[in-house]
C-alpha cells in the first residue's frame, strides 16, 4: 500500500495526514478527520450525499481522490455552524421548512445550497431545480428542500 | 396543547449540523470488513468454492462459504413472531446458499483487515456451479415443468388464496351487463433509501451486539437468535438514526450473517456494509404483480360483479410473501363494493429474481394501479364520467369489514375528492381535454385508494414504552417504535407532552433503540406507529401524570382528583390556581428526606382495532405524442388520516410518497437480462429515481375526521401517499390521448408501442 502526505485546508484549518493513495476524499474526510456529515450513498457519484465544496466548487467527494486535495480548500457541513453554535440561515431554513426527514441526503444538499447562495445570483424555481438535481432524496419529494433554498436565496437578496 | 401544531422536528438540529450519527458514523475503525460473494448465475448448485488464492492475500482473515454455515433455516420477514406454527413466516433462508436461486444470491464471505482486501478476496474466489434452468416470470414459473426453486412448494406457488362474496358465476348472468376486462402489470422497484443497509457486530458480555440500519430492532433480534441458534436475549440489537427504510429494512437483511461472521472470528468487531449495486439486488424489492380484472356493470354504471386474478412475483425467497398480494385482494372488495358478487384468486410465486419484501404501502400501489385503470376504462366504455362512476360504486359510509371490524364512519372519500378536484379544476379540464387533437395534449386524471392502519387482526399489535421524570420535570421517553425519517420521534414527543402535561421542550425522546434497554415493540411498518404508539403513550403517560399528581396531593394536602398538570404546572382544577411548577415538584420528590420518589411508568398496551385511511390523487399532465414524453404539470394528494398530529410533517410525508409514486408511474423499474437473469440497471444512474427536475410542485391537503378508535384521533399516513399517483398519471394520459396504458412505469418505450398500436404515431 503506497502512502502519501496530503496537506490541505479543511473548514478553515490547515491539516495534513498520510493516506493510502487509493483513498477517496470521502474516506479521508470521514475516517481521518471524522467529518461524518459526508455521507456514502453510492460511492460512484450518483446520489450526491457526499457533496463538499472544494475551492468554491461542489464535488461528489466519493469520486474525488484524496490525493487531489493537496493544497485545496475544502468545506463540509461542519463548517456552517456559528461560533456559539448558531445555525446558518440555510440550515435554519431546512429546519423551518421541514426539509429534513431521514437526514442522510441533507448535508450534501445544504452544501450545494451554500454554493448557490454564495453565488449571489437570483435563480428561478426551475433553475434551482436544475442546480439541485445532482442530489437524490427518497423521503421529501424535494418540495420542502426547494422551498428552503428558494426562501433563503430571496432573503439574502433582500427580496423576501 | 402541542398535538396538532407544526412544531419543528426534534432531530432536525442534529440532522442539519451533521451531528446525527448513523451506523457507519459509529463503528470503530478497527472493524474487520465483510464482503459478500454473490452468485453469477440465476439458478443452480454451488459445486465447489476454491479459496486457495484468496487465502494467500495478506489481510484476509477468514473465508466462510455455503459449505460452512449451519443447516438452520430461518425466516426474514419483519413480522411480529407468531407462537402458532401455522402463522409463522416461511423459514427458507440459510446464511449462505449452495442452492442459488437468483443472480446475486449470497454464497460466501471474505472477512479482511480492510475493504480493498476483502473485495480482492471475493474476486479471487473460484466458484464452480451446476447450472439449472431458471424462470423470471411468475406465470411461467407456475407451469408444470418449470424449474423448481423450493422443493416444498409445488409449481413454485408459495401461496394461493381467494374469496368469493356472493355468487360470481350467477351474478354475471344478469341480462344487459357490460363487460370491462384488462390485464395490468406493475414492475419490480427498489426502495432506494439513500443510506444502504449496513450493520456491525461484536461480542460483548457474552452477547452478540449488533448495530444495524433497521426499522425493526426487536424483530431483528429475534431473527438473529433464530438464525444463529442463540437464545434471543443473547443478541443485543441497537438501532441508531437510519437513512431511510421504506420497508426494505423491515426485514432481517444482513444482521444474521454479520453476527455469524463475528462469531467465526472469535467475537471480533466486524462490519458488513453493502454497496448500492448490492442493495438493488440482494436486499428486497417491491413485488411485481400482474392483475387480470373483469368488471360486469349495468349500463347505469353500477358494478354488479367483479373478478380479479393476481400473480405476485415473490422472487427467490419468501420474505414477506403472500401478505402483499393478499392485502391488495382485501382492497379490491372494499374500495369498490359490488352489488352482487366479487371473486378473487391471488397467487404468490417464486421466480429466480431478487426476493420481494415489504415496500411502502404493501401491495396497495400495485392493486390501485390495476383497479383504478380498470375503472377508468369502464367509464369510457359505459360512457359515464369516471369520477361519478367511482362515487357510485366506492365504499359507502357505514360500511363495515367483517374481518378487521373496520367501519367507514365518515364520507372521507367524497370529502377528499372535493378538495382534489377543486385544486386541479378537474371537471372542466377533463371534459375539455378529451376533445384535443394535435401532437401536444394535456390531460387530467385521478385515483382513489384504501388503506388499513396497522396489522390487527392478522398479527399482534402492541407497544410498550417507558417514561421517567428527571429532577427538572423533563421526561425521558423510550419506545421501540422507530424514527426512520418519517418524524415519529417528534409526533411521539407531542403526544407525550400533552398526555403528561409538560411542555414539548421537556420531552426527551430516546431516538436510539437498544433491545437491552428499550421496552419491547415491533417497529416501523404498516403505517402503524403513530396510531399504535398513541395508545401506549396515552396509557403510560396518564400513569406518570397520576403519580405526579398523587405526590402533589401529598405536598399540598389537596386531593389528587382536584389537581391537574398543565404545561408543566400543577394547578387546582376548580380554581385554575397554579400551585407549583413541575421542576420544583420533581426535585422535591427526588431529594425528599421524608418520601423520596422518582416518577416513572412503563408497560405494554395491546390494541385490537384498526382504522381505515383513505384519500385520492389528482394530476395534470402534458403529453408530447411524437416524443412519447409525459410532463407532470400539477399534482395533489388529499388524505384523511384522522387528526393531524403535526400538519407540517404530515405534508412532508405526503410529498415523499407522491415522489415515490411518480417514480413508480414514470421511470422506475429493475430490469433483468432474459438470457441470464442478470440485473441490468442496479445502480442509481440506470435505475431512474426521480430528481428534482422530474417533479411539478407537489400539493398535499387533508380532511381531518377524528378517528374514534384512537386517543389522538389519528390513523395511517406513512404509506398511503404512495398509492394514488401512478394510476392518476395513467388516467391523465388516457384523458389526453385516449390511449390506455396498462403497465407501469409509463416510459417513452411503453408509450411508443401503445401510441403506435392505437394509431397516434
Amino acid at each position: 500500500m503506497e502512502k502519501k502526505l496530503v496537506r490541505c485546508n479543511i473548514n478553515g484549518k490547515d491539516v495534513e495526514t498520510y493516506l493510502d493513495v487509493r483513498s477517496s476524499l470521502t474516506d479521508m474526510l470521514r475516517n481521518d478527520y471524522r467529518l461524518t456529515s459526508v455521507k456514502k450513498g453510492c460511492e460512484v457519484g450518483e446520489c450526491g450525499a457526499c457533496n463538499v465544496i472544494i475551492d468554491g466548487e461542489c464535488y461528489n467527494s466519493c469520486i474525488y481522490l484524496a490525493v487531489w486535495a493537496e493544497g485545496k480548500h475544502i468545506r463540509t457541513l461542519e463548517s456552517l455552524l456559528g461560533p456559539n453554535g448558531e445555525l446558518s440561515d440555510i440550515q435554519q431554513a431546512f429546519v423551518d421548512e421541514a426539509a429534513v426527514q431521514c437526514g442522510f441526503c441533507t448535508p450534501g444538499f445544504i452544501m450545494t445550497a451554500v454554493k448557490i447562495l454564495e453565488s449571489g445570483k437570483e435563480y428561478t424555481r426551475e433553475e434551482l431545480r436544475k442546480q439541485l438535481s445532482g442530489h437524490l432524496c427518497r423521503c421529501t419529494g424535494y418540495e420542502n428542500i426547494l422551498n428552503a433554498v428558494e426562501k433563503t436565496m430571496k432573503k439574502r437578496l433582500g427580496k423576501a | 396543547m402541542v398535538v396538532g401544531k407544526s412544531v419543528k422536528r426534534v432531530d432536525a438540529f442534529d440532522k442539519v449540523t451533521g451531528r446525527a450519527r448513523y451506523t457507519d458514523d459509529l463503528v470503530d475503525k478497527s472493524a474487520l470488513i465483510v464482503k459478500i460473494c454473490h452468485s453469477t448465475i440465476a439458478h443452480g448448485m454451488v459445486k465447489s468454492i476454491d479459496k486457495s488464492e484468496a487465502e494467500k492475500i495478506a489481510g484476509v482473515v477468514k473465508i466462510l462459504t455455503c459449505f460452512d454455515v449451519p443447516d438452520r433455516p430461518f425466516p426474514t420477514a419483519g413480522h411480529p413472531w407468531s407462537t402458532d406454527p401455522h402463522h409463522q413466516d416461511v423459514a427458507d433462508r440459510l446464511l449462505l446458499n449452495r442452492h442459488v436461486r437468483y443472480y446475486g444470491d449470497d454464497i460466501a464471505v471474505v472477512i479482511a483487515e480492510d475493504e480493498v482486501t476483502a473485495e480482492q478476496g471475493v474476486r479471487a474466489l473460484k466458484v464452480e456451479y451446476e447450472e439449472f434452468s431458471f424462470v423470471l416470470d411468475p406465470q411461467e414459473a407456475m407451469k408444470d415443468g418449470a424449474p423448481l426453486l423450493h422443493e416444498k412448494f409445488k409449481n413454485n406457488i408459495l401461496a394461493h388464496t381467494g374469496y368469493e362474496v356472493g355468487n360470481y358465476e350467477e351474478a354475471i348472468l344478469e341480462p344487459g351487463l357490460v363487460k370491462i376486462e384488462g390485464w395490468y402489470d406493475t414492475p419490480t422497484v427498489q426502495h432506494c433509501h439513500i443510506e444502504n443497509h449496513i450493520c456491525y457486530a461484536e461480542e460483548q458480555s457474552g452477547k452478540i451486539v449488533i448495530v444495524s440500519s433497521t426499522q425493526i430492532p426487536h424483530i431483528v433480534r429475534r431473527i438473529c437468535g433464530q438464525a444463529l441458534g442463540l437464545p434471543w436475549g443473547s443478541v443485543r440489537l441497537i438501532k441508531p438514526y437510519i437513512g431511510g427504510g421504506f420497508g426494505n429494512k423491515q426485514d432481517a437483511l444482513y444482521e444474521p450473517l454479520c453476527g455469524y461472521c463475528c462469531q467465526q472470528v472469535g467475537g471480533r468487531l466486524v462490519k458488513l456494509d453493502v454497496s448500492r449495486e448490492e442493495t438493488f439486488v440482494s436486499n428486497r424489492v417491491r413485488h411485481a404483480i400482474r392483475y387480470h380484472i373483469i368488471t360486469f356493470a349495468r349500463p347505469d354504471g353500477r358494478f354488479v360483479a367483479r373478478r380479479m386474478e393476481a400473480f405476485s412475483n415473490q422472487g427467490a425467497y419468501a420474505s414477506h410473501g403472500h401478505g402483499i398480494v393478499a392485502k391488495g385482494a382485501s382492497a379490491f372488495k372494499q374500495i369498490y363494493v359490488d352489488d352482487k358478487a366479487t371473486k378473487v384468486d391471488a397467487y404468490t410465486i417464486f421466480t429466480n429474481t431478487p426476493a420481494s419484501g415489504a415496500m411502502r404501502a404493501y401491495g396497495i400501489p400495485q392493486v390501485s394501479f390495476a383497479i383504478e385503470s380498470n375503472v377508468e376504462d369502464a367509464a369510457e366504455i359505459l360512457g359515464i364520467d369516471s369520477l361519478k362512476l367511482r362515487q357510485m360504486n366506492m365504499m359507502p359510509v357505514g360500511y363495515k369489514d367483517d374481518f378487521t371490524k373496520n367501519i367507514n364512519y365518515f364520507d372521507s372519500l367524497n370529502q377528499c375528492i372535493a378538495k382534489g378536484k377543486a385544486y386541479i379544476d378537474y371537471e372542466r379540464k377533463h371534459a375539455e381535454y378529451a376533445k384535443q387533437t394535435g401532437p401536444i395534449r394535456r390531460g387530467v386524471g385521478m385515483a382513489i385508494f384504501w388503506y388499513n392502519t396497522a396489522v390487527w387482526p392478522i398479527s399482534l399489535e402492541a407497544s410498550s414504552c417507558r417514561m421517567v421524570m428527571n429532577q427538572d420535570g423533563s421526561v425521558q421517553f423510550e419506545i421501540a417504535e422507530t424514527e426512520i425519517g418519517q418524524g415519529a420521534d417528534t409526533a411521539f414527543a407531542q403526544m407525550v407532552a400533552d398526555t403528561v402535561g409538560v411542555p414539548f421542550e421537556k420531552v426527551h425522546v430516546m431516538s436510539t433503540q437498544d433491545t437491552d434497554i428499550t421496552p419491547f415493540g415491533t417497529g416501523a411498518y404498516a403505517s402503524r406507529q403513530t396510531y399504535v404508539a398513541g395508545f401506549a403513550i396515552h396509557q403510560i403517560g396518564t400513569q406518570l401524570k397520576n403519580k405526579v399528581l398523587n405526590y402533589a396531593s401529598y405536598l399540598t394536602g389537596k386531593p389528587a382528583d382536584v389537581l391537574d398538570l398543565v404545561d408543566g404546572i400543577v394547578i387546582d382544577k376548580s380554581t385554575k390556581e397554579p400551585l407549583m411548577p413541575i421542576d420544583e415538584l420533581a426535585t422535591t420528590a427526588l431529594y425528599s428526606l421524608d418520601q423520596a420518589e422518582q416518577f416513572s411508568a412503563e408497560g405494554t398496551t395491546q390494541i385490537k382495532s384498526n382504522a381505515y385511511s383513505f384519500g385520492c390523487g389528482f394530476v395534470e399532465v402534458e403529453v408530447d405524442i411524437p416524443m412519447c414524453k409525459v410532463t407532470l404539470l400539477k399534482m395533489i394528494n388529499v388524505h384523511d388520516c384522522g387528526r393531524l398530529i403535526n400538519p407540517q410533517l404530515a405534508e412532508a410525508q405526503v410529498h415523499g410518497g407522491m415522489s415515490m409514486a411518480i417514480g413508480y408511474g414514470m421511470g422506475e423499474q429493475l430490469l433483468f437480462d432474459p438470457k441470464t437473469g442478470k440485473p441490468l440497471n442496479n445502480n442509481l444512474l440506470d435505475y431512474k429515481l426521480c430528481t428534482m427536475m422530474d417533479h411539478p410542485d407537489l400539493k398535499a391537503e387533508f380532511v381531518e375526521n377524528f378517528e374514534p378508535t384512537s386517543p389522538f384521533g389519528t390513523k395511517a399516513l406513512g404509506e398511503p401517499p404512495t398509492c394514488p399517483g401512478a394510476p392518476a398519471i395513467r388516467n391523465a394520459i388516457f384523458n389526453a390521448t385516449g390511449v390506455s396504458i396498462n403497465q407501469t412505469p409509463m416510459t417513452p418505450h411503453v408509450l411508443f408501442a401503445r401510441f403506435k398500436e392505437d394509431g397516434l404515431l
